[in-house]
């Protein structure tokens, strides 16, 4: 369409004038505050012993979290694109869940399932396993959270590549395995990488789901989210700047990658 | 033996690895575990002191309020984004300028930012603190805004791949033969991207509904006036009233699952579309 320049500029200007309100002057303002005191306070802010095990518990989550989201991500996208099963609309229609449910929801659910009064509490109690206000209670909420972007991401790529090729492979003799490691897994690899970025965006900065279920116990089951929150209501705004700082830079790298693994998926 | 093998062979090639029974039915079980159960809990729970009790914690006036509000709010924030996320997918296509990569990567900030943080964030701006002398913290205007934040990709993510695949032809056939670009928009364009809209919309609304993070900072969570469904069932497992929490999210859930099956509903009228 030959919409007159004027148009154009004015519709341009708009959009991204709406970005900007929105979205980059409220987060340039929050790297503004957090610097305005010079480095060295950024730098004291998220190196308290609070900060640093949040940083660690968080780096942990992610890490147990994305591999079995992977893991179960490609799992459910062969099940969704290659398998002939009853059932499969179910399963894809199951998967969409977490994304249409309110992270306290599942906070509760969890907490109704694992805590005291829960199905599982008596029995976990009797055993002395505790899941809610510890780390499997937040592994927990975060698989459940980031569980549909792996499957999300792959599943497409997956239909694209076609069968053709692991045909090709069994038919010169490969096994299964063979097949999946030599031919499946290389032709999804950018779509698996985009859906294992988001996932672990996700593992990061959950916080709802989190926030009912970890207890929130300085030092042990507090996330850099949670860290932020509790900054916040103690009045220590800077701190709490500078806590939403790191996890803003950790978004920042998530959209790099974003777009790098994006634009190679769309190449291969 | 001569029968047997080429059959097996052809059905490990067409099933790949694991076989799709096996992958099918590890996938149920892992998504029994993680999603299912629990949110069996939370139904049987809410139902724990019959139905009776149910409702009264559904319909007691806070609940309603909170919920109310939650639709109220979630439904503008969807409709906001639906028009200005068709502008900036519009935008995103047919507009050619510098920077226009970076300003399509960072469309997808709200889903890499965690959700506290872009509360904290538009506080810093909108709040009472702000530079600019702006303050909507503690007010309904706040969630708004919150949701907004958090909703923006949905509508233009949605967009953009139709916007892409959109024939040119039909646009300079109306443009030769007279149409105004407002007319082309609504009479050529529009009806295309439509389903595409909606279920973003949808998606937004769905998001909206539920979303609490960046909701929970900036708009003071005061009862009857900004507090939201998601804090209201917070509030209710603070207050160790594990039934009243479970029955608002069932109600939540409900709604979910709602949504859900329209956007899959537009999804199917989406692709009749293409055809």
């Amino acid at each position: 369409m030959n919409v007159d320049r004027r148009w154009r500029i004015s519709l341009r200007v708009v959009a991204l004038g709406y970005l900007a309100v929105l979205l980059l002057v409220p987060v340039a303002l929050v790297f503004y505050r957090t610097f305005e005191k010079g480095i060295g306070a950024f730098f004291e802010s998220i190196t308290t012993p609070a900060a640093i095990s949040a940083l660690f518990l968080t780096l942990e989550v992610a890490l147990i979290t994305v591999p079995l989201n992977a893991v179960f991500g490609v799992l459910a996208a062969m099940a969704l694109v290659r398998g002939k099963f009853p059932g499969k609309r179910l399963l894809d229609a199951l998967i969409d869940l977490p994304f249409a449910i309110s992270p306290v929801v599942i906070g509760l659910s969890l907490l109704l399932l694992y805590g005291r009064t829960g199905w599982f509490g008596p029995w976990l109690t009797e055993h002395g396993i505790q899941i809610i206000f510890s780390l499997p209670g937040i592994v927990l909420a975060t698989i459940f959270v980031s569980m549909p972007f792996v499957v999300r991401e792959v599943a497409p790529v997956l239909k694209e590549v076609g069968d053709e090729q692991e045909q090709a492979a069994a038919t010169l003799g490969a096994s299964n395995w063979q097949s999946f490691w030599r031919v499946t897994l290389p032709s999804i690899r950018w779509g698996l990488a985009y859906g294992v970025v988001l996932s672990t965006a996700r593992a990061i900065g959950e916080f709802g789901a989190v926030s009912v279920v970890s207890g929130k116990i300085a030092g042990e089951t507090e996330t850099l989210t949670l860290l932020v929150e509790k900054r916040f209501q103690n009045f220590d705004l800077a701190g709490a700047y500078a806590a939403s700082a790191l996890l803003a830079v950790i978004a920042l790298a998530t959209l790099v990658f974003m777009s790098v693994f994006g634009s190679r998926r769309a190449e291969s | 033996m001569s029968v047997a093998l080429p059959a097996k062979g052809q059905r490990s090639a067409r099933a790949g690895l694991p076989s799709g029974g096996l992958a099918m039915g590890l996938s149920m079980l892992w998504i029994s575990i993680i999603v299912l159960l629990p949110l069996a809990a939370v139904v049987a729970r809410s139902l724990d002191g019959g139905i009776g009790d149910f409702w009264d914690a559904v319909t007691s006036r806070q609940a309603i309020s909170a919920l109310r509000f939650t639709l109220f709010v979630s439904l503008g924030a969807a409709a906001i984004n639906a028009v200005f996320g068709t502008l900036m997918a519009w935008v995103l296509v047919r507009d050619q300028f510098r920077g226009k990569a970076i300003v399509n990567a960072v469309i997808d900030l709200p889903f890499a930012l965690p959700t506290i943080v872009a509360g904290l964030t538009l506080l810093a701006l909108y709040g009472p603190n702000s530079p600019i002398g702006v303050n909507v913290a503690l007010t309904k205007a706040s969630v708004l805004l919150a949701l907004l934040f958090v909703t923006l990709p949905f509508v233009i993510r949605s967009v953009q791949p139709v916007l892409l695949e959109l024939d040119h032809e039909m646009e300079e056939a109306a443009a030769s033969l007279g149409a105004r670009p407002g007319v082309i928009f609504l009479r050529v364009i529009l009806p295309s991207l439509l389903p595409a809209i909606l279920s973003g919309a949808a998606l937004a609304f769905a998001r909206a509904v539920g979303e609490f993070g960046s909701v929970v900072l900036i708009s003071g969570n005061v009862p009857f006036d900004t507090q939201v469904s998601s804090v209201f069932v917070y509030k209710q497992i603070e207050s160790d009233n594990p039934i009243g929490a479970a029955a608002v999210s069932v109600v939540l859930l409900v709604l979910s699952l709602l949504v859900l099956m329209a956007i899959r509903g537009l999804g199917a009228w989406g692709s009749r579309h293409e055809r």
